[in-house]
């Protein structure tokens, strides 16, 4: 068994290497062969020991020693429990569904075997993120998805905008992880082992130690770690307010898209957070920071996605808003809710992430809903599986995202910790706005009006004015996205898109019936751990009443039906009314200028961190180096400087050089030759 | 091979290989200087690769030791030996050597036979640096490296050369006089001998101490370099020629590191810990400080230099925290910055070689007619922002590590690297690497050729075997930093 755990990552890997050293000389086909081979490999091999592990084989050893230093071993190893084994799954099965889509979406891109090397690269980096043992790897795992993430959003190095937006991501998520690492410092510093089963065993001892940061001022010592890691989760997992660089990352090709920054990495920090339970459950103020911060992301994220018209956008901030769900569901100790949201958004996200992929190939890599419309009868298999995912990921049943949406929503009621009135709030509220904007996407994509066809429709053309003053706004690259309306009418995309799409369809349909099984059953076991203190999921377990009977109480709770009326309200603005929506605009145009500019962060940031950075290293540098240290200190010797330098001049004739070295050798000669004797 | 004296042929094989380079005469025998050079270089590696795998891992003290009198008259003897600490060195040394000169092969083409010889020279010189375990010896190596290295930058260098070139000789030459002071102070208070070992058992009180420390400082921190005796550097590597830059970055700085380990710690251990918030402080600002001033260059070779000092930044403070991740961390940075800011100046010199600017404003979309090396540059971008899995990260990691146990905001200071590390370098790479085709210049680029893709494959493969496998180069640290470490916590103020 240690063998296949081996061959998981390993074959990936080894797919990777072979498209991404030797992609020039094999060529195209033999590169997504034999990348899609170890990916097949990859995914039988995560079955076989998803299976085994589901009957009770518990696996927790060292690969080989890092490092050794002082009296500390580093080593790199596997911990294969029910929660590294379904996440091994996920990652797994969705990952091949993206390397078959490529094929068709990437067919024409001359970076082709550079793709599949990528994707699979990071197939293997995430299998070790979550397969880890100890922190070390964890942390190695977290930066190698985080620099897969940036090849990947830049793929399109010549556009601006990719490259920016990549550069962004890699920052962002590195101000995350100095939080990490801090944290990491502490774990190490206080329980002297990284190793996952030291740290958890020593917790509770170490459960009120108290930690002086600031002289006088004392904290918990498992509240400031927590914090900590958990700062290196809202960066990966794009929480309030890392959370900026998530809807740019949508500069990638549409495949990572729904790999990386919907279905598998984003939820690398609400897995970190699962697994670190038997920490975070030790700290009552981590929990209601971590709640609050699922809150904030969870709302405020979805309103933005109400107003955009870019396909992938409003896909990326629904996954925003899913992400501070799982994230709410972590804060509210329901850390098998999360993992469930996890697992069931990665495939829903996963249809809309790939349907959108499949509308843009249709569309001629148009990705303005604004310049679509009417597509459902042209593209019958994409809108199935796309309405499938929209019903998912809006909360309805009996889709998959219904029980995991519904049952954190609970949770949260249920939960003590401070904040959670406020979070219980926002997270209803959100459910509404998710119902909108899903539906708002289907509409407007698929039903009404075939804007594609009409150039002087009135939305199509505010959209191309849009898109003609970003290009003279920032140089948007969007230029080979072929802004001329298309004679020829829209079809299906090919087998290599559909089939991975009704694949991921299906358990974006059924993967909540799972439910009593992976949230209110015993199945995480010991891999998490929730503290009596935090009831939230007991108390909803002693009340489950099976998957019938979820959805029959679910007819009678605020969600489902806020749920319906979100997407009842997209129906009415946009299919019975489909002038409300300028209307609208124009009434609350304030309230829309602040979505559109995402609250302002971008511009913050740019301004006071990008900017300001910039500012003080150049008043560093021609203030303190040139000014007061050059000019000051050193050329306060400038004339001798000078002095020696008119001396010296005689180097370029090549005398003094010669000197010099007859004067060390002739020094060392003769003080040998003097003392010797 | 118990037999070979291995140290002494590490350090003359060189300078002998470089003396006969330079009877090669004129550019006529340019070849000839180029093969000699690069024999020479080979067997310089080759005679090191012995004191590896001959090494004791258990054994502590000094190993490989050799032994002659030197200078009866004064005691001064000619007394080699190695720990784990300058192994790692020398094979660095050694093996940067090889590269440079490969890297060398046909872009000099004036001045050939004294260019290779001054680059031999250098390297057998500072092999004598990291095996002396006599002062005296230790100091004329130390400080006979600063004339090849004078004369690299003042003869091959760019228009401001001769600046640059006595700019780097004066602040060191003047930052190591006073240390000769503390050296010749402590041979008389040690009875008449240089030898490290006896040095290391004086008696010594505070107040002497400080001031021996300061000495010893001043000649350290300017090799370092330590912000606020760093700006000689950036002046340095930009008129250096290549090769000199990345013999510059990759050995000579760490003399200063290497300084502090052998002569400051040991010898001084009280007035070290006495003033260690002092050296952490300096070591500090010159992450953040230096991380920012790193940001806005506009020249690729000093932004690599400021990133050099950055980075330098956490050996020092790895050094100073004296604890067991500190100080392997401290050198196993030492090591990786080797590799990464040698394949980073490499990098840039590929471009010079190619367009004749280092300006980023020059470039912008490299990878569109240079993809091999743009993959290459790209590893070596993310490594030295720290990336896991490269080398870059083993050592900031450690120190990180040993930090946090002193004191938190140490660490949380030190860890601004990995934003600031990742925005200077990465932005770099972004404006010169990736984009659109910026001019035609860009346009007309070919990728590396065989002899540069040698180069940076041997550094790319190195940084990434330290990242992944970092053990077979810690373990060999481990008695030396122990005895090291050791030496520190045991007080020398003689007894009231």
């Amino acid at each position: 068994m240690q063998k296949l755990y081996l061959l998981v990552p390993l074959a990936p890997l080894a797919g990777a290497l072979i498209a991404g050293l030797l992609g020039w000389m094999i060529g195209r086909r033999a590169s997504h062969w034999v990348t899609i081979t170890g990916m097949v490999v990859c995914l039988v091999a995560s079955f076989l020991v998803y299976q085994d592990v589901m009957r009770g084989n518990v696996f927790n050893g060292p690969i080989y020693t890092w490092l050794v230093s002082g009296n500390i071993r580093f080593e790199l190893g596997f911990l294969i429990d029910p929660l590294s084994a379904t996440m091994m799954m996920v990652v797994s099965f969705v990952s091949l569904m993206v390397h078959i889509y490529t094929i068709g979406y990437m067919a024409d891109d001359p970076g082709y075997q550079r793709f599949f090397s990528y994707i699979s690269l990071f197939t293997f980096s995430m299998l070790m993120l979550v397969m880890s043992n100890n922190f070390l790897q964890l942390f190695f795992g977290w930066e190698a998805v985080g620099l897969v993430s940036y090849l990947l959003i830049g793929f399109w190095y010549t556009r601006p905008t990719a490259i920016y937006a990549n550069l962004k991501a890699f920052l962002v998520n590195r101000v995350g992880d100095f939080g990490f690492l801090l944290g990491i410092a502490l774990v190490l510093m206080y329980f002297g082992s990284l190793d996952y089963a030291a740290v958890f065993a020593n917790a509770g001892r170490l459960a009120d130690n108290t930690v002086e940061l600031f002289p006088g001022v004392s904290w918990s010592l498992m509240t400031v770690i927590c914090i900590l890691l958990f700062i290196g989760a809202m960066g990966k997992s794009a929480q309030f307010p890392l959370h900026v660089w998530l809807p740019d990352s949508m500069e990638g090709p549409t495949p990572i898209s729904a790999l990386i920054h919907a279905a598998t990495m984003v939820t690398a920090g609400i897995f970190m957070v699962a697994r670190m339970s038997p920490l975070f459950e030790l700290s009552e103020t981590a929990l209601s920071f971590v709640l609050v911060i699922g809150a904030i992301t969870a709302f405020f994220m979805a309103l933005i996605a109400t107003v955009q018209y870019d396909i992938k956008r409003v896909v990326a901030y629904s996954t925003l808003s899913q992400l501070g769900y799982m994230t709410m569901a972590l804060g509210a100790s329901a850390y098998s809710a999360a993992i469930f949201h996890l697992f069931t958004h990665a495939f829903f996200k996963a249809v809309l992430f790939l349907g959108a992929g499949s509308v843009i190939i249709a569309m001629h890599h148009q990705q303005d809903m604004r310049k679509m419309g009417g597509l459902a009868k042209y593209m019958p298999i994409t809108y199935m599986t796309m309405l499938i995912g929209a019903l998912a990921n809006a909360g309805l049943p009996p889709f998959a995202g219904f029980f995991s949406k519904d049952t954190i929503i609970e949770a949260i009621h249920h939960a003590t910790v401070p904040g959670t009135g406020f979070a219980f709030v926002l997270a209803v509220a959100g459910v509404f706005v998710g119902g909108f904007y899903s539906f708002r996407l289907m509409f407007y994509t698929f039903h009404g009006k075939e804007r594609f066809a009409d150039p002087h429709d009135p939305d199509a053309r505010a959209a191309d004015a849009d898109a003609k003053a970003a290009a003279q706004h920032d140089d948007h690259a969007h230029d080979d996205h072929g802004h001329d309306s298309h004679s020829h009418a829209p079809h299906e995309s090919p087998a290599v898109v559909w089939v991975p799409l009704v694949l991921l369809a299906i358990p974006s349909v059924c993967a909540g019936w799972f439910i009593g099984t992976i949230v209110y059953g015993n199945y995480f076991g010991s891999s998490i751990m929730v503290s009596p203190a935090h009831p939230a999921l007991a108390v909803l377990t002693q009340d489950f009443p099976g998957v019938m009977g979820m959805m029959e109480h679910a007819l009678a709770t605020q969600p489902f039906w806020l749920a319906v009326a979100g997407a009842g309200t997209a129906w009415f603005i946009y299919i019975v009314r489909p002038e409300l929506p300028g209307i609208l605009r124009r009434k609350w145009g304030v309230l829309v200028t602040i979505l559109m500019e995402k609250y302002g962060f971008d511009r913050f940031n740019d301004w006071f961190f990008a900017g300001g950075a910039r500012a003080l290293g150049t008043g560093l540098w021609k203030g303190g180096d040139v000014a007061v240290i050059d000019n000051v200190m050193v050329n306060g010797s400038a004339r001798l400087v000078g002095w020696f330098a008119a001396v010296v001049r005689h180097v370029q004739s090549g005398y003094i050089y010669h000197y010099a070295f007859a004067m060390i050798i002739g020094v060392l000669l003769l003080l040998t030759l003097a003392f010797i004797g | 091979m118990q037999g070979l004296p291995l140290l002494s042929l590490a350090i003359w094989a060189p300078i002998i290989a470089g003396v006969a380079v330079l009877f090669t005469g004129s550019d006529r025998n340019a070849q000839a200087a180029r093969v000699i050079a690069l024999v020479g270089a080979v067997i310089g590696f080759a005679v090191t690769i012995p004191l590896y795998t001959g090494f004791n891992l258990q054994q502590g003290g000094f190993q490989f030791i050799e032994m002659r009198p030197w200078i009866g008259a004064f005691n001064v003897n000619y007394h080699l030996g190695i720990d784990g600490i300058s192994l790692l060195l020398i094979l660095l040394n050694s093996l940067t050597t090889v590269l440079v000169v490969i890297a060398g092969w046909d872009i000099i083409k004036s001045r050939v036979s004294q260019y290779m010889a001054a680059f031999l020279v250098l390297s057998g010189l500072m092999n004598g640096v990291f095996s002396a375990l006599d002062a005296l010896l230790f100091y004329v190596f130390f400080e006979a490296t600063l004339i090849p290295m004078f004369i690299i930058i003042g003869v091959w260098g760019g228009p401001n050369r001769v600046y640059a070139a006595m700019k780097f000789f004066l602040y060191t030459l003047m930052g190591s006089l006073l240390s000769l002071v503390a050296l010749i102070y402590l041979y008389n208070v040690a009875g008449g001998t240089f030898a490290f070992l006896d040095l290391y058992e004086i008696p010594l009180p505070l107040f002497v101490q400080v001031l021996v420390f300061i000495a010893f400082f001043m000649a350290f921190a300017v090799k370092v370099p330590m912000w606020p005796v760093h700006t000689w550097l950036p002046d340095a590597h930009v008129e250096a020629p290549t090769g000199g830059s990345v013999v510059l970055a990759a050995i000579m700085l760490k003399l200063g590191g290497y300084g502090f380990l052998r002569l400051s710690l040991p010898i001084v251990p009280d007035a070290s810990i006495y003033l260690a918030p002092v050296v952490i402080a300096l070591s500090l600002i010159a992450v953040v400080y230096i991380g920012l001033v790193a940001l806005v260059q506009t020249d690729m070779k000093k932004l690599i230099a400021y990133s050099s000092i950055s980075h330098m930044g956490f050996v020092t403070l790895g050094i100073f925290i004296f604890n067991a991740q500190g100080v392997e961390g401290a050198v196993i940075q030492m090591i990786s910055h080797g590799f990464i800011s040698g394949a980073m100046f490499l990098c840039v010199g590929v471009l010079y070689d190619r367009m004749h600017t280092r300006q980023i404003a020059d470039y912008g979309g490299v990878a569109n007619r240079m993809p091999v090396f743009a993959a290459l540059f790209m590893l070596f971008a993310m490594a030295n922002a720290g990336l896991p899995g490269t080398s870059g990260f083993v050592g900031e990691f450690l120190v990180i590590m040993g930090a946090v146990k002193v004191n938190f905001w140490y660490a949380f200071a030190a860890a601004i690297t990995l934003i600031f590390g990742a925005a200077y370098t990465l932005w770099m790479y972004k404006r010169v690497v990736f984009g659109a085709v910026a001019n035609a210049e860009v346009g007309a680029l070919k990728d590396i050729n065989a002899r540069e893709f040698l180069v940076l494959g041997v550094l790319a493969a190195l940084v990434l075997v330290m990242g992944i496998w970092p053990q077979p180069f810690a373990e060999v640290l481990h008695t030396s930093v122990n005895e090291l470490l050791a030496h520190v916590s045991y007080s020398k103020l003689p007894a009231q």
